[in-house]
């Protein structure tokens, strides 16, 4: 019985209803411009699928808002009801205690779980089974219902003069709107729940000792005033170091280079093989190049360390980390310096080599100053993306904070400590959760700067030559 | 007065001075050429050699080694019947048979003294499953191939701890040794050991997690494209929309993680680490992807084709739904494999949404707790176990082998319908 309707059994039965109600309103309209046959042109407004559309859309749309509202608010309601029962009455009053035996005996009663492991929940589960189904058979009833008296409006609206097509395409129209306002909203959710954590750790822990910190030991409980051990200074550096550093060392001569050989010198059919070739370094997801920054890459840079007389040198060192980050970035550098290349006018280049310059010659004092905004817009952009990657890191650069610029020693940085103190069953108040969403801020107000920087820059200068 | 004008010297370009002056332009002409050939080299030498190190150590995990175990069934069972381990009561009469005893039994006659760290720990799950395949083997004295302990079979795949080794040796000398495929790697799912996990149950989650993606990134993605290119009036909210999409194309993949754990899980309370929470993570990462490559798609349609649909008494609708989309679909798609193939080999956001459990069976629904395949790359470079090495290179060809694949779908896609107009 409860679990006779789950919500995507549910969903489907709208879904074919709805189809239903297309092919129903479909028919008579189509009957409409069959009995109109030999009569003037136009007396059916619209074509017949836009009945049958009209009809499915009067009757899911409702129905699938009220489902969707239903499904938020029935669960509480659930609870209210058992709570309401007499044999709820001795429940702990401790609210924690009380929300474990509520949740496992509502699992029990769904069939996610088979036994009880506390006090207490066992004889809670027919009552969560009865108000489950209760609440249940007046969903369905009023989800069904809604999409009836939908369909049956629609339906009966249905005549020759009617303007289908102009109602459809109101909603299709809407229905744009709407798709494209979830990024407006996905951009807002992000912001507001990354302000919100950070300010919920702001007022445990202060800003000042965040911002200007210089020691990160994160402690799990907070003394206020007190040293906690959240100063960001060495992971701000250690992403710095990486992905703006050492990163941009790998990536820029070689994207810069490679850019350069493929668009001015290479053949063209050197050209078509090698881009794609290029591109697949973009491709290649991060988890494996962290893999291997940690396998293969770190160990080497230790032993030739050591060699060179470093003796402290660690195995998971800054450069492993930051070099085969470096080469993740070259695709991005070369191509966004390609298209800046490509951009600028080839009246340039000709007058240069009109005047007896050699290509090199062009390149470098024609070329590159012209195209330097786009290729900053580029870089900037390379690392924005360096220092919001992750696997990388986490998998081959350090967890231990340290202000170092010794690119053998191991180094932390913000994405990896986001990652450190969320990984483990925290409470989700913690202070420890909180720093990572304060970390998570300040990561994302930096990229969102250098991205916006990096598209202006980029644009203004492509305006400049057209 | 004089007249005279001097007139300037020649410049001598056979001279000594200006020949030295071009063999030096000349040669760093060449120069800055071999370091343009060099970088292009150098950067595709490190791809070659990345993509030859997983398939190195990567190959080796698709094979197992196999140990022969004698098994006298009659005696060890006393004369189960090939048909009591048949039909319904199957189970029951398997369970009755002790098969670890069985194993135990088998491996303490034959290989007295080694019988520590000879097979894997599924091992009696093996024989079991021998059993069920093929019942008839119940009847007779059958030699079965188990697979090995995973020190055993690091050290028979290269080289491993010094017991192992000596336990290498002496099997060899028996000719009870041999290598075969790992089908287990292809069916399993995630366990403690080793020699017995597999990567399916991290392969269905990440189909799973994708489904959900792509059902709402790519709707979602293709109706904003449409709007902002076809029909936005150029205001206020256009601009406000455009900002937050070509922000989001470029936020850190772990930010939209943050988004998922404080919305999806801790706001919703939706089920943690599973694939539904996973695919609204991704999608809402994949969707402004869609968007920009939707938009570039739908701005390369000639406005001829809009202004003839429109000279013949199409509505605005029916312009873009009967003529622009199917004319932009090909590149729409291109860019939403692109878009996808990004989604699948993400890691962090989906570690941040509680997708790092261990997770030893394959998800049932879009509900339960799973893990990705990228994600299980992740945990089991993090395991101290030498024999999860060659599983973790493994697992990550078969990623690499689905990314490449829907990349050069993405490109044979542009090639083959791209128009120019």
């Amino acid at each position: 019985m409860v679990k006779f309707m789950t919500g995507t059994a549910l969903l489907f039965l709208v879904l074919g209803l709805g189809l239903v109600g297309w092919i129903s309103g479909r028919a008579r309209a189509a009957a409409f411009v069959r009995s109109a046959k030999g009569g003037p042109r136009g007396t059916v407004n619209s074509l017949p699928y836009y009945h049958g559309w009209f009809v499915a859309i009067c009757a899911i749309a409702p129905a699938l808002v009220f489902m969707f509202v239903w499904q938020s608010i029935s669960p509480s309601l659930v609870t209210n009801m058992v709570l309401s029962a007499p044999a709820a009455a001795d429940l702990p009053q401790d609210t924690f205690a009380r929300a474990a035996i509520l949740s496992e005996a509502r699992a029990i009663a769904q069939g996610f779980q088979a036994t009880a492991f506390q006090d207490g929940s066992e004889k809670l589960v027919s009552l969560y089974r009865g108000a489950l189904s209760y609440y249940q058979w007046i969903g369905v009833a009023a989800t069904l219902s809604l999409l009836f008296a939908g369909g049956a409006f629609a339906f009966t609206r249905i005549k020759p003069d009617f303007r289908a097509r102009g109602k459809v395409e109101r909603v299709v129209m809407f229905g744009l709107l709407v798709a494209s306002l979830i990024a407006i909203l996905t951009t807002l959710g992000i912001f507001a729940s990354l302000i919100f954590e950070s300010w919920r750790f702001f007022s445990m822990v202060s800003p000042f000792e965040f911002l200007f910190g210089t020691d990160w030991n994160p402690k799990s409980t907070v003394t206020p005033g007190a040293d906690n051990g959240y100063g960001a200074i060495p992971l701000f550096w250690g992403t710095i170091y990486i992905g703006a550093i050492i990163a941009m060392i790998v990536a820029i001569p070689l994207g810069l280079m490679s850019a350069i050989f493929l668009t001015q010198y290479a053949s063209s059919n050197v050209r078509k093989w090698m881009k794609p070739i290029l591109e697949i370094l973009a491709g290649v997801p991060t988890v494996v190049y962290g893999y291997f920054a940690a396998l293969t890459v770190a160990p080497a840079i230790r032993d030739l360390a050591v060699t060179l007389g470093v003796s402290n040198a660690a195995s998971d060192n800054a450069l492993a980390a930051g070099i085969v980050m470096g080469i993740m970035i070259i695709p991005l550098v070369s191509s966004m310096s390609d298209d800046s290349i490509a951009a600028v006018p080839n009246a340039m280049r000709d007058g240069s080599l009109a005047m007896g310059a050699t290509k090199s010659e062009t390149i470098k004092q024609v070329l590159l100053p012209a195209a330097l905004p786009g290729v900053v817009g580029g870089v900037l952009l390379a690392v924005s993306r360096a220092i919001g990657e992750t696997m990388i890191v986490v998998m081959a650069a350090g967890y231990t904070a340290n202000l170092t610029a010794n690119p053998f020693d191991t180094i932390t940085t913000v994405t990896v400590q986001i990652v450190a103190l969320l990984t483990g069953d925290q409470d989700f108040g913690s202070p420890h959760t909180l720093a990572a969403f304060a970390l998570g801020l300040a990561l994302f107000v930096t990229t969102f700067f250098l991205n916006y920087v990096a598209l202006r820059v980029v644009k203004k200068y492509r305006e400049a030559y057209e | 007065m004089n007249n005279e004008v001097i007139a300037p010297t020649p410049t001598d370009w056979n001279g000594n001075v200006m020949q030295k002056r071009i063999a030096r332009r000349y040669a760093s002409e060449r120069r800055f050429k071999a370091m343009g050939f060099f970088s292009v080299a150098l950067s595709t030498m490190f791809l070659a050699f990345l993509l030859f190190t997983m398939l190195g150590q990567g190959l080796r995990g698709f094979q197992r080694t196999e140990v022969a175990v004698e098994f006298d069934f009659p005696a060890l069972t006393s004369g189960t019947s090939a048909a009591s381990i048949t039909g319904p009561n199957a189970d029951a009469a398997l369970n009755s048979m002790d098969i670890p005893g069985l194993v135990e039994l088998a491996v303490g006659q034959q290989y007295a003294g080694l019988e520590e760290g000879l097979l894997t720990s599924a091992a009696a799950d093996n024989v079991r499953q021998m059993l069920i395949e093929n019942p008839d083997l119940v009847t007779s004295k059958q030699t079965l191939w188990i697979p090995a302990d995973t020190r055993l079979d690091v050290a028979f795949k290269r080289s491993g701890e010094p017991a192992a080794e000596k336990t290498v040796a002496t099997l060899s000398q028996k000719d009870a040794l041999r290598t075969g495929f790992n089908w287990t790697f292809l069916t399993g799912a995630d366990a403690t050991d080793p020699s017995s996990v597999g990567i399916w149950a991290a392969f269905k989650g990440s189909l799973m997690t994708m489904g959900i993606t792509l059902l709402l990134a790519f709707p979602i993605g293709v109706l904003s494209a449409l709007y902002l290119e076809e029909y936005a009036t150029k205001n206020r909210l256009t601009d406000i929309i455009e900002v937050s999409i070509n922000n989001l194309a470029a936020v850190p993949s772990i930010i939209f993680g943050l988004l998922g754990l404080a919305v999806f899980l801790t706001m919703f309370g939706m089920p943690r680490s599973s694939a539904l929470v996973g695919g609204l993570t991704l999608a809402l990462m994949t969707m402004p992807v869609i968007v920009i490559a939707g938009r570039n798609a739908v701005k390369s349609v000639p406005p001829s084709i809009r202004e003839a649909a429109l000279g013949i008494g199409a509505s605005p609708v029916q312009v873009v739904f009967h003529h622009v989309l199917p004319l932009a679909l090909p590149g729409i798609l291109t860019g939403t494999i692109i878009g996808m193939a990004r989604a699948l080999g993400e890691t962090a956001p989906l570690l941040m949404i509680g997708m790092r459990a261990f997770i030893p069976a394959a998800p049932q629904g879009f509900t339960d707790a799973t893990t990705a395949l990228p994600v299980q790359i992740y945990l089991w470079s993090d395991e101290v176990n030498q024999g999860f090495v060659e599983k973790t290179s493994a697992a990550i060809i078969v990623l690499l082998i689905f990314l490449l694949s829907m990349n050069a779908l993405a490109i044979y896609l542009r090639n083959r319908f791209e128009t120019r107009w």
